[in-house]
């Protein structure tokens, strides 16, 4: 498996990070969207910055800190502002809205400390803003996949609890689903895959891939699970065609694969509008 | 009445309850058999909705304690065995993208277990559940396209699908239009005389549903009167000043006391109500 990693080149390495974040996103996304917390990933996207910057700051002025892969550093300040939009959204029960900039504007102020504290070149976080597959490294690879296979297993688990909650969450609380675990373990994903993402999309995109595809499903979806896998598909169809067009025309990956995502939704919503009309002539007509 | 065993389905004692320092019960005391069809009235603000999230172990009451066939609430585990209808309006957000097969299914998913998707005879199980509320047509439709008495009887469809010996219903009938409201009470009569199921029904609504309950409760703050509907229809006036302090007009079925009458205009009756 290691060897066969170790085999590929950096496309094909970022192709495959691109893709296992197509396939996660969107499925968190899902359920962000019927929560109407979707606005959360902007936050913690920050926040994860702080992170990351930290992670940098420690491997660079630190000696025996210098392994530090700031994914790690990231993926940690992440969970830790998930749970705090957790926990502020109860402490202001009848503003929860409040959280995200709290959370969002402490992130950006710190990360802005830290860089400019940090000796490192603009063309690094030029990365970790806009994301690049060209950097993606087969540790980050390795992180990307371990992280997905995690999210993977625990939406296996617990999708239904999941969607039970996000549905009516009194009913859920007496079917017998303990709604405290399930937050915290739907924080506890939405960190994951804020992190995970980071890499090819850029902390400043990482929403849009969230958003996006779910936006766009959501128009033709007629039960959740169609949420879920066609907000698969149009998630898959943005990486594959961003990254075709980041490579040809030799530009930002993240920002390619959201101006693609953008394009597809714009797509379904005149798809949309044209089914609608002609279904409502043939209504008025007969 | 059938009662199964001695142990009540659910039993309260001396629970109060208290929203900062405004008390919302005192002192409630109440044992429902097993079989029994309770219902529950009382005026706006009585603290109805309060009890029932006492007994569903929603909420902790500060004093006294929810027993569910004999277990303490806060350690009750077999939630399959309890159904629970809440008041439809505030319970959902009507753009959610779920169709009726999919909302009854949650019904199972405490039942169902983790990484255990439903299965064939739980699939059977969500259907059957959808056509005994007479939703067959709509399963793959969208919970938010249907109309209130549809939704409503939707998640009634939900709560069945454990096939819970307790079903707790809390104002089930708001937003549901008059002739939904009698096919649903002759619906839960069935479900209290066919298949013996404990029934607790939270209404203000008092003039349809003595006709169907077995039991009545009146609730204003405390308990004002627990008991066989009979003598509760035959002291009615004197609950109901006592509950709402005033007069009630009750535009209400003329009812013989002590034996069913199958009048059709308690429609009206619950309209008036209102």
């Amino acid at each position: 498996m290691i060897e066969l990693l170790q085999q590929l080149t950096f496309l094909e390495r970022g192709i495959i990070a691109g893709l296992i974040i197509g396939l996660i996103c969107p499925v968190i996304g899902s359920f962000l969207l019927v929560r109407r917390m979707t606005i959360i990933s902007e936050g913690l996207s920050h926040i994860t910055l702080t992170g990351i910057a930290a992670g940098v700051f420690l491997s660079q002025s630190v000696v025996y800190l210098g392994f530090i892969n700031p994914l790690y550093t990231g993926l940690l300040f992440s969970l830790a502002g998930s749970l705090l939009v957790e926990k502020l959204r109860q402490i202001y029960k009848h503003f929860q809205e409040l959280a995200i900039p709290i959370i969002l504007s402490s992130g950006i102020g710190l990360s802005a400390i830290l860089i400019s504290v940090t000796p490192s070149n603009t063309t690094e976080w030029f990365n970790f803003l806009f994301g690049s597959i060209v950097t993606v490294s087969l540790a980050d690879l390795g992180f990307i996949f371990f992280t997905g296979v995690i999210m993977l297993v625990l939406l296996g688990m617990f999708y239904k609890e999941l969607l039970s909650i996000s549905f009516d969450q009194e009913f859920a609380a007496t079917s017998g689903i303990s709604v405290r675990k399930m937050n915290f373990l739907f924080a506890v994903l939405i960190a994951l895959v804020i992190s995970m993402s980071m890499k090819v999309i850029g902390i400043l995109l990482v929403g849009a891939m969230v958003t996006l595809p779910v936006a766009a499903s959501i128009q033709f979806a007629k039960s959740f699970r169609q949420v879920v896998l066609i907000g698969i598909l149009i998630g898959e169809l943005s990486v594959l065609g961003g990254v075709m067009l980041s490579i040809y025309l030799n530009i930002a990956t993240g920002g390619m694969i959201v101006v693609t995502g953008v394009f597809l939704l714009i797509l379904t919503m005149l798809i949309k509008k044209i089914t609608r009309y002609t279904s409502g002539f043939r209504l008025s007509q007969s | 009445m059938n009662t199964h065993t001695n142990t009540p389905a659910v039993e309260i004692e001396n629970l109060s309850f208290a929203y900062r320092n405004q008390n919302v019960l005192e002192d409630i005391s109440l044992k429902v058999p097993h079989g029994s069809f309770l219902g529950l009235v009382g005026p706006n603000g009585s603290g109805k909705s309060t009890l029932i999230k006492c007994i569903l172990g929603l909420l902790t009451p500060d004093k006294g304690a929810v027993k569910l066939n004999g277990v303490p609430v806060k350690k009750f585990d077999k939630w399959s065995e309890i159904g629970f209808v809440s008041q439809k309006a505030n319970s959902f957000n009507s753009g959610f993208p779920a169709t009726v097969f999919e909302v009854v299914s949650m019904g199972l998913y405490g039942k169902v277990g983790l990484f255990r998707f439903l299965r064939k005879k739980h699939k059977e199980k969500v259907r059957e559940a959808i056509a005994q509320v007479g939703m067959e047509d709509y399963t793959q439709a969208n919970i938010g396209q249907l109309s209130g008495g549809q939704q409503q009887r939707v998640f009634i469809a939900r709560a069945l699908v454990s096939d819970p010996a307790i079903l707790i219903l809390d104002e089930p009938t708001v937003g549901v239009d008059a002739k939904s409201v009698s096919n649903f009470y002759t619906m839960l009569r069935e479900l209290n005389n066919e298949k013996g199921m404990t029934l607790i029904l939270v209404t203000h609504d008092i003039g349809a549903m003595s006709e169907y309950v077995t039991d009545v409760a009146c609730l204003n703050k405390c308990l004002h009167f627990h008991g066989d509907k009979h003598v509760f229809e035959d002291n009615k006036e004197e609950m109901m000043t006592a509950m709402y302090g005033h007069e009630v007009n009750l535009l209400e079925h003329n009812h013989d006391h002590g034996h069913h009458h199958h009048h059709h205009d308690h429609d009206d009756a619950g309209r008036g109500q209102e």
